[in-house]
């Protein structure tokens, strides 16, 4: 499975929306993302890709791009 | 009014002895298996152990210094561990190192706010993600004290430290409540404890004459409000119960 597709899982999982309507150029406030949401998203991804995400790096995470972007870059 | 908490695990600090301890007792009669964890004193932590396994229910001894940081993980992790899951945390365990501030040596400052204020953030921070792993909400009952709303000469420390768990606990709330997680705390006043057994005679008898119930609680009157915070309270978050028999300040 690529990182796109399982990434958009996690996210479609975490924050309760379909898969389909996400894109990468979709952002956390347009699927009302609230702060304690990105919190869990972050530590299902840590969880699934064995990493550890410092809260710099989740301030310059704003969209679903951004965050296939910066998983491809880790693994 | 429902007070089951039949499949729930319930982690109790400091629960060998004092209000710890009828807590956890109290949490299991109510159905729930328990974390009993400790720092020093094994036997009585067994005690509570069997106290509980005699009532039918489950119960785990964890050793741990709320202090420490990775204590608290550990600690978490064995009680994850061995029941799988985790609903409950009472943060409970405390410690007094009294005196006058004119008095009162760095150590006494830092020890009490390392265990009950500290103590307290180690623990909750351990929970966290667990909890909200589970997705099927939680409850955090903290021990504070009325002095931590009134203040009480001779304890700068541990009420500057319980003061700081009441607003710790109403932010917490704060943040927690989009995810069904409660966190209340109670603020008991004189309860018959270790913890008071050294007040003087002198000490208690000018309390006494302020309390409007006229006598000490006991260790299980403050269990029964945390027991009613950890199981039917539902739509009660961010709040802070005395427990005190009307003690004025």
């Amino acid at each position: 499975m690529s990182v796109e597709t399982k990434v958009k899982d996690i996210i479609a999982d975490q924050l309760e929306v379909a898969v389909d309507k996400l894109s990468k150029e979709t952002t956390f406030e347009d699927i009302d993302a609230d702060s304690l949401d990105i919190v869990e998203l972050v530590m299902a991804l840590e969880e699934e890709f064995d990493l550890e995400i410092s809260d710099q790096e989740i301030e310059n995470i704003n969209s679903v791009g951004d965050v296939i972007k910066y998983i491809e870059s880790k693994v | 009014m429902t007070m089951d908490l039949k499949g729930k695990i319930a982690l109790v600090t400091g629960a060998s002895r004092g209000i710890g301890r009828a807590t956890a007792i109290s949490l299991a009669r109510a159905g729930a298996s328990v974390v009993i964890n400790y720092s020093s004193n094994t036997a009585a932590a067994e005690a509570v152990k069997k106290e509980i396994e005699d009532l039918g229910r489950s119960a785990l001894v964890v050793r741990a210094d709320v202090a420490d940081y990775d204590q608290c993980e550990h600690l978490m992790k064995s009680a994850i561990d061995h029941f799988k899951r985790i609903d409950i945390l009472v943060n409970n365990a405390g410690i007094t190192r009294d005196n006058l501030l004119a008095r009162m040596k760095a150590e006494e400052w830092q020890a009490v706010i390392d265990t009950n204020l500290n103590g307290v953030y180690n623990c909750c921070r351990a929970v966290i993600r667990p909890l909200l792993k589970q997705k099927s909400g939680g409850r955090i009952i903290n021990v504070a004290s009325v002095a931590g709303i009134h203040g009480n000469s001779g304890q700068a420390n541990y009420a500057a430290a319980k003061g700081g768990v009441i607003a710790f606990s109403r932010t917490m709330a704060k943040e927690l409540g989009s995810r069904n997680i409660t966190v209340n705390a109670v603020a008991p006043g004189l309860i018959e404890t270790e913890m008071t057994e050294v007040l003087s005679d002198d000490v208690k008898e000018q309390v006494l004459s302020r309390i409007a119930l006229g006598r000490l609680g006991k260790p299980e009157e403050v269990a029964e409000v945390i027991l009613f915070l950890a199981s039917s309270a539902n739509y009660v978050t961010g709040q802070v119960i005395l427990v005190d028999g009307s003690l004025s300040m």
